[in-house]
């Protein structure tokens, strides 16, 4: 009641409180280019700015936050393009899922940027990296609040430049150039069957506008029969793309060549979730009456989500399993990333069955806190190790760096699923959700979490446990406050963030007035679903208890390459889907290119373009040979004109 | 057999045709510039004939204007000629090339 009073006063007085989303989604644009403009020179003006503009977009998102508590809100919009049967806004969309999603793109952005201080401190671009980094939060905010699919669309591509340029952020290395490639051009791939998407529903539903377009489903659930599980599946493909889900998750692993805290901010906890953000944003098309056209007649039966939820729970298992035998700490928690993205996924596929995705998003959130605390713990463990990344130069790092040690320890534990740290929480929602609605995903998400344990406590053990191996682990020293303050911060919300209502609170959102679990959040799992609880607490404890009998004394080498045998070969080298990609996508995109190459060269530039001007020239020469500037020639030709007609005359 | 119109006129086309060859197929300039007087002159054979069987003193009259119109232009002519030649020696066709690209 409290916050209605203070929406309905807010709506009904002259300069409405929404309007403060426009604030907090320019004020990151603003000093992006302000410091690229006008600071370009000055490294901690410009380091200043680019923080106070994310810090302070975080207080106005906590401020609406506090004052919408989940009720839907629109800030005036601007009318862009208004062209007939389109009405192309920027208008920004406040409810409980992106003022929650605002919070955790500028509070992990402002801790991100904090940190950045003091891991980029050598680097000679840092201008560069600050207000690249302010451009990704304001694109990223974009998505977050954008009202309609085009205008997401829109932000989705930009999001995709910033994450380009931050990859590639380190251009002089080859690899990080290839890498940004690589994440642009497997993007570009989902992209475009999100447009084709979005133009579908455009042309089916006749609006863009995500609030417009539930009106009508809730109205009509059939409402692009028989297209709806394309459209669907095509809109789907750009979370695929985003939210690196197989087969297109191959340039998350290589993304990790840019800085960590970009990796911890961009390729862990926010734009890889655009991709379940917007899945849950028009989780209504996932609820509508399934349809597929004639052609595709043999999905019938199938829906769309059911797609979605077997991708997820495959992508799920995929990466878990090649995480287990990774030995770059970045990589290892790339492909722990690839498989919570793969968990929420198919939570959002679960979802639909049940109509409420909030397991999912829950998991986002809580996931953005500890993944981006592991990735900004990593980049200490880095930054203490003088640039080494494997885990088996390591070593012996826990009493040099006890608070990297012990937040990363934490993060592990909120990971892996361990009570009362986060993960568990959000992590026992989507377990739930999978055994109410598919018993088969049920296991793979159990199957999951003994993975997810088992390398996460194999990355503890052999880094931080034992005998320094490498030169670099054995100089390793504590890192700058600067450093450690954001992790420190971060380990708040990773351990005691699901002791906040959020579930409930997402829930309201999917299914409003729908009564939630409530009672005692801490032990709750276990009284309301204690099956899920129970598994999947044995299988954190199965896991960890797996990884502490093969790693527990600190082995010099991984005693379970030996064991596995080609298997690991096989895991190491990622089931080989880079060099199948090489081996099939490469060839045939050259091939097509070739051709296309061919057509250009010699239909359009060779018959078209220089046959045309060829056939114009030839007849130039032809016709210039009868002038031949000779009097006498023009004479005896005009003599010859005038016989003829006077013959054909007197015909 | 008294000269009928028809000789006059089978005389004057064949001057004409003699002329138009002059001019179509001879290189020299003063030869074309002969052929084209000849050409003149089968026109006035023609003009002549004509009036004097029509007993009509129009084409006669014609004909006065275009011998003096021709004289004038034979001044002209001849004189261009003569100045091309000491300009640049020589008084043939292919030779005068230089406006031809």
């Amino acid at each position: 009641m409290e916050h209605a009073a203070v929406v309905q006063h807010a709506v009904e007085s002259g300069s409405k409180i929404q309007d403060l989303a426009w604030a907090i989604l320019i004020l990151p644009l603003v000093m992006a280019f302000g410091t690229a403009v006008l600071t370009p020179k000055n490294r901690t003006l410009s380091a200043a700015f680019n923080i106070s503009g994310v810090v302070v977009a975080f207080l106005l998102s906590f401020t609406l936050f506090c004052v919408f508590g989940g009720q839907s809100a629109d800030a005036t919009p601007f009318h862009w393009l208004p062209v007939a049967g389109l009405d192309a806004e920027i208008g920004l969309h406040l409810d409980a899922l992106s003022t929650l999603m605002l919070m955790v793109v500028t509070g992990v952005g402002s801790l991100v940027m904090i940190y950045s201080t003091g891991y980029m401190h050598e680097d000679r671009s840092y201008t560069r990296f600050f207000s690249t980094l302010s451009l990704f939060v304001f694109s990223m905010l974009g998505i977050v609040l954008a009202n309609n699919l085009l205008m997401l669309f829109v932000f989705w591509e930009l999001v995709g430049v910033s994450s380009y340029l931050l990859i590639g952020f380190w251009y002089e290395k080859p690899s990080a150039g290839d890498a940004s490639k690589k994440a642009f051009l497997t993007n570009r791939i989902g992209d475009f069957g999100f447009m084709l998407g979005i133009l579908a529903i455009w042309g089916l539903a006749g609006t863009l506008d995500i609030a417009a377009l539930k009106a009508k489903f809730v109205a009509n659930p059939a409402l692009l029969g028989p297209w709806a599980g394309l459209a669907g599946l095509l809109i789907f493909m750009g979370a695929m793309g985003k939210s690196a889900q197989f087969p297109l998750h191959v340039w998350l692993p290589d993304a990790m060549e840019g800085p960590t805290p970009v990796s911890a901010l961009i390729h862990a906890a926010t734009m890889v979730a655009a991709g379940v953000y917007m899945l849950c944003r028009v989780f209504f098309l996932y609820t509508a009456t399934p349809g597929w056209p004639a052609a595709l007649g043999f999905l019938d039966g199938i829906s769309a989500a059911s797609i979605i939820t077997c991708i997820g729970g495959f992508t799920a298992l995929f990466a878990a399993v090649i995480a287990v035998q990774q030995d770059d700490i970045k990589r290892i928690l790339a492909y722990s990333t690839l498989s919570q993205l793969g968990l929420m996924v198919m939570a959002v596929g679960l979802g639909a069955k049940t109509g409420d995705a909030s397991a999912s998003m829950y998991h986002l959130v809580t996931h953005a806190g500890f993944k981006a605390m592991l990735f900004l713990g990593a980049g200490s463990v880095i930054h203490a190790c003088h640039h080494e990344q494997d885990i088996w130069k390591m070593g012996g790092l826990r009493p040099k760096m006890p608070k990297t040690f012990w937040t990363f320890a934490l993060g592990t534990a909120a990971l892996a699923g361990l009570p009362p740290f986060s993960g568990f929480y959000s992590k026992d929602e989507i377990l739930a959700v999978a055994l109410e609605a598919n018993p088969i995903f049920f296991g793979v998400g159990i199957l999951v979490t003994v993975l997810t344990t088992f390398y996460m406590s194999r990355l503890v053990l052999v880094a931080f446990f034992g005998k320094p191996r490498g030169e670099g682990a054995d100089h390793a020293h504590e890192s700058p406050s600067s450093m450690t303050l954001p992790l420190l911060v971060l380990a708040v919300p990773s351990a005691f963030i699901a002791w906040l209502p959020l579930g409930e609170f997402l829930s309201g959102h999917f299914k409003p007035g729908h009564a939630a679990h409530g009672g005692d959040i801490l032990f709750g799992p276990f009284n309301h679903n204690p099956i899920a609880a129970i598994f999947g607490l044995g299988a954190v404890l199965f896991g960890f208890s797996l990884a502490y009998s093969l790693y527990g004394k600190s082995p010099a080498q991984d005693p379970l390459s030996s064991k596995l045998g080609l298997f690991s070969q096989a895991m190491r080298n990622r089931f080989y889907i880079d060099e199948i990609y090489d081996g099939i996508v490469v060839p045939l995109h050259n091939l097509l290119s070739q051709i296309a190459d061919a057509i250009d060269r010699w239909l359009i530039a060779g018959l078209a373009v220089r046959g045309l001007s060829g056939v114009v020239e030839i007849a130039g020469r032809a016709l210039r040979l009868v002038q031949t500037g000779s009097i006498q020639t023009y004479a005896f030709l005009f003599t010859a004109g005038v016989l003829l007609i006077v013959l054909l005359a007197l015909k | 057999m008294t000269p009928g119109l028809h000789h006059y006129l089978i005389v004057s086309a064949l001057l004409f045709s003699l002329g138009l060859l002059g001019v179509v197929a001879r290189r020299n300039l003063f030869v074309i510039f002969m052929g084209l007087e000849l050409m003149l002159n089968a026109a006035n054979l023609a003009l002549v004939a004509f009036s004097r069987y029509h007993n009509n003193l129009n084409g006669q009259v014609m004909v006065f204007f275009i011998i003096t119109v021709a004289a004038a232009e034979v001044a002209v002519g001849l004189a261009l000629l003569v100045a091309l030649y000491r300009k640049r020696q020589t008084a043939h066709v292919e030779d005068l090339t230089s406006l031809k690209l």
